[in-house]
């Protein structure tokens, strides 16, 4: 039955692809990268219970890997994708170091510190003949083969799903698993999870760094398709959107984050349909009802519906 | 009755079979009562200031919609936010051109959010007008040949200080301090562009980074090295510390502040009134706050502007008198048009403006363009602070040809 939804789901995903004209396509490829960062924020904070408000410190990240190499180096795409993993790895890892004296709020700011930070380093003088300083870097977005007979967008909107898809589905493996459980673990009992014999800090770093990975993995997503990269593009506006994203969306929750990608990329768009000169009043007012709806996000209400009523031995059901 | 139905049905599959779209010579974003116009702005964010520019730019073109539009269509002017993002700005302009349909863009606010639609528009083949910018970039028709800017460069202010220095002191040694960014390089190169071979012989260089605590130690060296003239390109604190810096260590040189760092609060004030007097900047625009202009037949149309269609509106603010001029070009480029709006024509008319005077621009300040030259507003006159305020001397100058 699941993997039936899945084909389904992936089915209906390529729809778009001849449904959709290109600008709404470039808008939907932008949505999936959206809930791509979403899911990496939900894996630490959702999944092990980690606050950060700075993965768009990783996103940015992400996009000057692929930026770079392709832009002064003329790398393909598909070369920098793993690079691009390494780095965010390795980055992630390190960042999720403090993590391990730092709980609850005192990770959030820590982590908010470094989104905060990131857009000025990426100016610093030391790293300016790499990263292009203010002006930022100019990038040619991947071009379909001949045979597939796509255009740009609709092949950029494929590769956003394929690589989105692709860790979606590694991802969903790796939290179904024994690595999952443990996370979640730690995230409702610490003491509980050490005592069963599991090792916090690594536990935490490593979680960290994956996380990292995935919403790296967005980031150089979002620069090939943007074809441009800037500090200003990542400022710390970026991770408090994926923040809200993943709690509309659901936290905990891996469809949740698909749906947290739809509401950072199109909510905002909505408000300002709503009203041109107060689009942040509009978009407060939509947040509002959502977490008064939606308490447990857009995944909560699914859930809801999708799961069947549990008949409790002794009680009438209504 | 049953003809009548399949009357109804023939005419409505006639209806379905026509192709709906515009015929071949009636251009995008135009139709015979309307031409669409799109912008960008940050009416969010960090640089939400900057929005009154499109909102006075909105109010001119309801003016002229109220005086009858440009050749019998009225203009709709769509401003999008994009909260000055980049990859935003990416998706809103091709929101605009792609799904409004947009004839054309003007005006969109910023640097790196240009430079996000740069290559987007030029591909295109969207005129991509008078940009919120004063990057040097924009003027580079032969590249692209689809965007234009408008307000003078930094590296053109720089070609006017240069050419000052070298009427009133040919034989000036220079000292340029300037930041180590591309705001501060234009400046370097502004100087070079006048300068030529005898850059080298005539400048000393000193630069500082956004982030350093003060500029003292590149002051004291720059005056070591013999300069009688210091150029700064500088953001206003250090600005303030440079003029601070000169005046105390006793150095009279002739100095020259980038317009950018001229404000009498945030500058003047903080590095004391007295020890500013001769600075000199540049500006090309009337400084409303200046009664010289009490009477000016150009600021009264503008306040007469404000007072219709922008009640409530901060006189002070400068961001009016640019978004009235600039204004002002893109409707003398509709005018031109004639009754031809495509993209390639609107583009010509951009590439073609007479020199032409305008209302909140200093008297001999051009706007213009040539195919060839792209650069809208190329001089501004000189003004000097006399201890209390900015004093304009001299005639208007203009920048280098380069």
């Amino acid at each position: 039955m699941k993997p039936l939804l899945i084909a389904a789901g992936l089915a209906l995903a390529l729809v778009p692809i001849w449904a959709l004209e290109s600008f709404h396509l470039f808008q939907l490829t932008l949505a999936v990268i959206m809930a791509l960062a979403v899911l990496g924020l939900n894996i630490v904070t959702g999944y092990n219970g980690q606050i950060s408000l700075g993965h768009g410190a990783f996103f940015a990240v992400g996009a000057y890997a692929t930026a770079i190499p392709m832009s002064l180096l003329d790398w393909s795409f598909w070369a920098t994708l793993p690079v691009s993993a390494v780095v965010c790895g390795v980055v992630g890892w390190g960042v999720g170091f403090p993590a391990l004296r730092l709980g609850g709020l005192y990770l959030a700011l820590t982590t908010f510190a470094l989104a905060v930070a990131v857009p000025q380093i990426l100016k610093h003088k030391a790293v300016e003949a790499w990263t292009g300083g203010v002006q930022g870097l100019f990038l040619l977005k991947p071009e379909a083969p001949a045979w597939l007979a796509l255009t740009p967008d609709q092949y950029m909107y494929l590769v956003a799903l394929l690589v989105a898809g692709l860790c979606y589905l590694l991802t969903a493996n790796l939290l179904r698993g024994r690595i999952g459980r443990a996370m979640m673990a730690v995230r409702d009992n610490p003491t509980a999870a050490e005592a069963m014999g599991m090792d916090l800090a690594s536990l935490k770093t490593r979680t960290f760094a994956v996380s990292a990975i995935i919403t790296g993995m967005a980031g150089s997503l979002s620069a090939a398709v943007v074809e441009f990269v800037a500090p200003d593009s990542f400022t710390f506006i970026l991770s408090i959107s994926l923040f809200v994203g993943m709690v509309v969306g659901g936290v905990g929750s891996i469809l949740g984050s698909v749906f947290g990608g739809l509401f950072v990329l199109f909510v905002p768009n909505l408000a300002e349909a709503i009203s041109r000169s107060a689009p942040g009043v509009i978009y407060g007012a939509i947040l509002i009802l959502f977490l008064f709806v939606l308490p447990d996000g857009v995944a909560g209400l699914v859930r809801r519906f999708t799961t069947k009523k549990r008949i409790i031995p002794g009680r009438e059901t209504s | 009755m049953s003809t009548t139905r399949r009357t109804i049905l023939i005419a409505s599959g006639a209806t379905l079979a026509t192709p709906n779209i515009a015929p071949a010579q009636e251009a995008p974003g135009v139709t015979a009562t309307e031409i669409r116009i799109g912008s960008t702005n940050s009416l969010s964010g960090p640089a939400s200031a900057y929005s009154v520019i499109s909102t006075c730019l909105t109010a001119m073109f309801r003016r002229l919609n109220d005086e009858g539009g440009v050749a019998g269509r009225r203009i709709n002017f769509t401003v999008y936010d994009d909260a000055y993002s980049p990859p935003r700005t990416l998706e809103q302009t091709r929101r605009l051109v792609e799904q409004d349909r947009v004839a054309f863009l003007f005006n969109q606010l910023g640097t790196p959010t240009n430079n996000a639609v740069h290559r987007y528009v030029n591909q295109r083949r969207v005129p991509h007008l008078f940009l919120a910018t004063g990057a040097d970039k924009w003027a580079n028709p032969r590249e692209f040949p689809w965007t234009i800017g408008w307000q003078p460069s930094y590296r053109t202010e720089a070609q006017i200080y240069a050419k000052h220095i070298l009427e009133t002191r040919p034989n000036a040694r220079i000292g340029l301090l300037h930041q180590n960014d591309d705001f501060g390089r234009d400046y370097l190169n502004g100087l070079k562009d006048v300068l030529g071979a005898r850059f080298d012989a005539m400048v000393r260089v000193a630069t500082n980074e956004a982030t350093d605590p003060t500029v003292d130690s590149q002051i004291v060296q720059l005056q070591a090295s013999g300069a009688d003239v210091l150029v700064c390109g500088v953001i206003p604190r250090f600005a303030a510390q440079a003029i601070r810096r000169v005046h105390d260590i006793g150095w009279r040189p002739m100095m020259f502040m980038t317009n950018v760092s001229v404000s009498v609060g945030a500058v003047m004030q903080p590095a004391g009134p007295e020890r500013g007097v001769g600075l000199i900047t540049s500006d090309y625009r009337k400084d409303q706050s200046d009664p010289a202009w009490a009477n000016d037949p150009g600021m009264n149309e503008w306040r007469g502007f404000m007072q219709r269609f922008m009640p409530g509106g901060d006189l002070t603010d400068n961001n009016i008198t640019y978004g009235y001029g600039v204004g002002t070009t893109m409707i003398q480029v509709l005018r031109q048009c004639g009754n031809d709006f495509s993209r390639e024509n609107v583009m010509r008319q951009a590439a073609n403006i007479a020199p032409m005077d305008v209302a909140t621009l200093l008297p001999g300040v051009k706007v213009q363009t040539q195919p060839d030259n792209f650069n809208v507003i190329r001089q501004m006159q000189l003004q000097r602070w006399d201890g209390s305020g900015w004093v304009r001397f001299g005639n208007v100058i203009e920048g280098a040809n380069v």
